[in-house]
């Protein structure tokens, strides 16, 4: 009797894994022909990108050579594409003119690989990544070094770009989204991926958009354009953005298609006599990228043609790896946040580490590990069965070995640092020279090492640190009662993250979460305010402003009411108005119906009940009389109140209005740890009230006494005087270095009061008046992150920026609304 | 989708087009407006898409305006903090605000208007 015929069409790992088991369970059952498009044998895929880095050789991932077909009598056409499948005489017919009948027949076309149709995608040098073609094709681009840009950021770009580095290859990764591989991995694990790469001289840029790919006159690439105009030389564009199922022929035939063939769980298509397998497969509205489930796939259809039972395919989670060499990332399953789910996270920044497992009723439903990934298959396995967690919950996180004693050390943050990591930044003390000097002079208390070392004898912000170094030092003997963390997210209070960014370098939220080891994903609205506060305070012009981790009022430029209405005050240097800003204040309450104008405290006009849609409109009219923001509504400068001085006033001894205006001109659209108010009086009399202001000066006949913290709201204290001046310029000169001294040292929502008591007096007289030196640097420092800061952002924002700030997504409501369908 | 473009109503199945996730800014939120309640739309650092009414329990005050953390967003008036995903307040606080469903395919963000939970 004749075999039974069976034809495969397509060759790849899917159903080569299948005819293993089938030839097992049946052998000789089936007479089998395969039809392969590409032009060689069986190989393993997956492995194609140690093959491009140059770490194995094709011949190295071939699954299964010539020998092979021969031994089981396997007919293999090689570079024959099937064109044609006709169901009703049973046959099949290539691309070259080869046809072939069957009685059985499988589809295994895989998937191919998505082309975005930018301007430019068929340029020669443009390649997509899923075949050995494709890694011959960039290799030989390689040979000649140069440039090349991966568009898309996920498992098969960062392959191909790890790759092409390693080829010599100056390679740009393009990404549209925020964070790397983001369907796999949170945004701390993206974060350390993101630096590993960049750490090899891998350019990254993530949030970016390609526009268009650009061409020479041959028609070859030679860049890459993206959205924001910016232009990156390019002489090889590898787009790695996607796969779709290859179901083309099976719909021609008439099969059922929706993103893949549609199957049963026993695989079968539309056609009982027609069976699928792999990336080209639906099950229950699935598709699969990853060859887990698609082995899974290959013993059911084996069983299915042996004749065999089986039970149907039923869908799990595949775990996630990256092959690039030294970099370690696994990730399962689900996780994301939720209220019916708890993570637990752990962070280990000396060495790289993140883990983080999502348990819902007590069981794992997903794990995110990036450096340290041996627990992975132990976490997945635990997933897998759905067994319960309850009793290992405390030591889950730290691993299967880790299954008896131990605990996440809360000083493992400064033990990891470096011996000649700065501590105290006033003295300029480093961590070995602390613990050094404990160690040689047998020191037990802070006072000595203050003594001994002068580390946090200055402005004491470093404290904790070297609580810290103590206690590592000296072990339990030594013991702190520690002050109070920044919030539910980090044990480690202000003054720790703020000197630990500065020692560490660390220049993003998510690089601060993950070197301080935060024990949240993503942090809380106590902590995110206050990060991106220390991040812009301590590195101007590099950090970029995280709008969405600011307070409404910081981000929307207005003060937000009760009602849900703003409140615009826009700036009245020192006070001063005239009738030309009176007029277009007068015309944009008319104009904008503005409920409410109020002359504020702070000696000028706030206009409340303004609707949020308006906002940029009152801007642009209240810009047009050449107003600005007040930031009325910031950790910032707010106002400068003066009386009228030598201008007018009989008992004028200084002219206190010039000079309130010049400071506010000054040290506005600066950030700072709380709001900063100022006042010049023109005598002793103090009508403008600077002596209770955050910094305030009085003038008398022989200069300026300056005076600082100052408070007039829920404390009511006088100011202390800091000294007298003869020049406005000496003025100056003191203000913006207290200004910057403060910038540095306050903890976020610490008014210059609260610093100055913390910080001690003499601290600030030290460095801001006895000594020109730190005085002057503090007023230089100051001087340079003003020029990042002095843009209105009320202009800003009438020019367009933030636009989705002010416009509803949609409007349903009737007026509007299009008859339903 | 343009801001506040007219959307048409699915009459039978009472979901209702309005946007996409590119529109809302991750950690933020977006209002669509209705003929009765405005509706905050979130957007979470991981992607997901929730809806709840525009007005925290406490005091009325507008949600959509709050700092977004986790899949809870903390009001911008007095700091309740509320779940995104059940509209419940968190901690010590005590009260609700109304959810609606939410249908995120390819991008496009559909909500369920009729039965808010
Ligand atoms: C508008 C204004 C009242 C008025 O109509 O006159 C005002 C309004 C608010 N003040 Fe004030 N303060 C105003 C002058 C003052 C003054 C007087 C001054 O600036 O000379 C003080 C006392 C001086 C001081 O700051 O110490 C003052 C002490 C406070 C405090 C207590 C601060 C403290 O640390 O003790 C708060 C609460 C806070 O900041 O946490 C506060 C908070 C507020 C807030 C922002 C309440 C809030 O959180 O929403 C109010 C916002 C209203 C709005 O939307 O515009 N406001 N507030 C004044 C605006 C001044 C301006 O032109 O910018
Ligand atoms: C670079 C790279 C790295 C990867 N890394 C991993 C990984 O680490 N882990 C993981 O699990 N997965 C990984 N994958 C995915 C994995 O390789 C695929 O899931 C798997 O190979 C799919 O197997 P398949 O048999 O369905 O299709 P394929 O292996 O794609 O095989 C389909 C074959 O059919 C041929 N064909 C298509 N149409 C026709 C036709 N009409 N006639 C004849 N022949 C046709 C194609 O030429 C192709 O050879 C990776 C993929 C790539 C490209
Ligand atoms: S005193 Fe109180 S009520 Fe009046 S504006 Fe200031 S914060 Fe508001
Ligand atoms: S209105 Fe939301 S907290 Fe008060």
């Amino acid at each position: 009797m004749a075999l039974e015929k069976l034809v495969i069409v397509g060759n790849g790992m899917a159903p080569g894994r299948m005819l293993e088991h089938l030839f097992e369970q049946a052998p000789g059952r089936y007479d089998v022909t395969i039809f392969n498009a590409e032009p060689r044998v069986n190989y393993d895929r997956i492995m194609l990108s140690p093959v491009l880095s140059g770490e194995k050789s094709f011949d190295d991932i071939v699954i299964h050579d010539d020998a092979w077909y021969e031994t089981h009598n396997v007919t293999l056409h090689r570079g024959a594409r099937v064109t044609e499948i006709d169901r009703a005489s049973k046959t099949v017919t290539s691309a070259n003119g080869i046809t072939a009948p069957y009685d059985r027949l499988v589809i295994a076309t895989g998937s191919s690989p998505f082309i975005i149709p930018v301007p430019g995608h068929q340029l020669e040098g443009v390649l997509a990544y899923r075949d050995l073609d494709d890694v011959e094709a960039m290799q030989r681009y390689a040979s000649f070094r140069g440039n090349a840009v991966v568009i898309g950021g996920g498992l098969l770009g960062l392959e191909a770009a790890a790759g092409l580095h390693m080829q010599g290859m100056k390679v740009t990764v393009i990404h549209l989204m925020p964070t790397l591989m983001e369907r796999q991995l949170d945004t701390a694990a993206g974060y350390l991926l993101q630096k590993e790469l960049e750490g090899r001289g891998i350019d990254i840029r993530c949030g970016a958009n390609t526009r268009a790919i650009l061409g020479d006159g041959d028609d070859r690439v030679i860049a890459v354009e993206l959205d924001d105009g910016t232009v990156i030389d390019a002489d090889m564009v590898v787009m790695a953005v996607g796969i779709r199922p290859s179901t083309a022929l099976a719909a021609e035939a008439g099969l059922e298609v929706n993103r893949g063939i549609v199957c049963d769980v026993q695989l079968r298509t539309s056609d009982p006599a027609i069976s699928a397998i792999g990336e080209c497969v639906e099950v229950d509205g699935r598709v699969y990228g990853l060859v887990a489930p698609l082995y899974t796939m290959a013993k059911i259809l084996a069983a299915d043609l042996a004749g065999a039972p089986v039970d149907g395919f039923l869908h799990a989670e595949t775990p996630t790896k990256l092959k690039v060499t030294g970099v370690n990332l696994y990730s399962v399953g689900d996780f994301a946040e939720g209220d019916d789910r708890e993570e637990v996270v752990l962070r280990d920044a000396a060495r790289g580490t993140y883990k983080r497992v999502i348990v819902k009723d007590d069981r794992i439903i997903g794990a995110v590990l990036y450096g340290d990934v041996a627990d992975g298959g132990w976490y997945n396995e635990l997933l897998r069965k759905g067994e319960c967690v309850r009793e290992l919950r405390e030591t889950l996180i730290f691993g299967q070995a880790f299954q008896n004693a131990g605990n996440s050390d809360p000083l493992a943050a400064v033990a990891n640092l470096a011996d000649d990591a700065e501590i105290c930044g006033c003295n300029g003390i480093c961590k070995g020279a602390i613990t050094g000097t404990i160690k040689d002079k047998g020191l037990s208390t802070l006072d000595e090492v203050r003594a001994h070392t002068k580390a946090s004898a200055s402005c004491g912000t470093c404290t904790n640190l070297v609580e810290s170094l103590m206690a590592l030092t000296l072990g339990d003997s030594f013991d702190a009662s520690a002050p109070k963390a920044m919030c539910g997210c980090t044990h480690l209070p202000h003054g720790d993250v703020r000197r630990l960014i500065k020692a560490n370098a660390l220049k993003s939220i998510p690089a601060v979460m993950q070197e301080l080891e935060w024990t949240t994903s993503g942090g809380c609205a106590k902590c995110r305010p206050a990060l991106n506060y220390y991040l812009l305070a301590d590195w101007p012009g590099e950090y970029v402003d995280d709008n969405q981790s600011r307070f409404i009022n910081e981000r929307v430029h207005a003060n937000i009411q009760k009602d849900g209405t703003y409140s615009v005050i826009p700036r009245m240097w020192g006070g001063m108005t005239n009738s030309q800003e009176l007029r277009a204040i007068a015309d944009v309450v008319d104009k904008f119906a503005i409920p409410t104008v109020h002359v504020t405290g702070g000696q000028r006009i706030d206009l409340l009940g303004v609707k949020k849609e308006d906002l940029p409109g009152v801007w642009a009219d209240l810009n047009k009389a050449g107003m600005v923001s007040g930031h009325a509504y910031g950790k910032s400068l707010r106002t400068v109140k003066t009386c009228v001085g030598t201008n007018w006033c009989r008992m004028g001894t200084q002219d206190s209005t010039g000079l309130g205006v010049a400071l506010e001109k000054f040290l506005w659209g600066s950030w700072t740890p709380h709001k900063v108010k100022l006042a010049v009086s023109g005598c002793p009399r103090n009508c403008a009230e600077a002596t209770c202001k955050d910094i305030g000066i009085v003038c008398v006949d022989s200069g300026y006494e300056v005076h600082y913290a100052g408070a007039a709201g829920i404390h009511i204290q006088g100011t202390t005087k800091l000294t007298t001046v003869e020049t406005e310029e000496e003025v100056m000169e003191i203000t913006a270095a207290m200004m910057q001294m403060y910038r540095e040292q306050g903890f976020y929502l610490e008014r210059i009061y609260k610093w100055a008591d913390r910080v001690g007096h003499d601290t600030i007289r030290a460095q801001i008046l006895d000594n020109p030196d730190p005085r002057r640097a503090y007023y230089d420092r100051f001087v340079f992150s003003q020029r990042f800061s002095q843009t209105d952002p009320w202009s800003e924002r009438v020019s367009g920026k933030d636009k989705h700030e002010f416009k509803p997504m949609a409007d349903l409501s009737s007026p509007s609304m299009e008859p339903a369908e | 989708m343009n801001a506040a473009t007219p959307v048409a109503r699915i009459a039978d199945t009472g979901w209702v087009h309005v946007g996409t996730i590119d529109d809302i800014p991750r950690q933020g939120a977006r209002c669509v407006r209705t003929d009765g309640a405005t509706i905050a739309v979130f957007r979470t650092e991981d992607d997901r898409i929730f809806a709840m009414e525009d007005r925290c329990p406490h005091r009325e005050g507008p949600l959509s305006q709050g700092i977004v953390h986790g899949n809870c967003v903390t009001c911008p008036l007095h700091n309740w903090v509320l779940s995104l995903e059940t509209g419940l307040a968190q901690g010590a606080d005590e009260g609700s605000v109304p959810t609606y469903p939410v249908r995120l395919e390819d991008g496009a963000i559909h909500l369920q208007l009729q039965n808010p939970a």
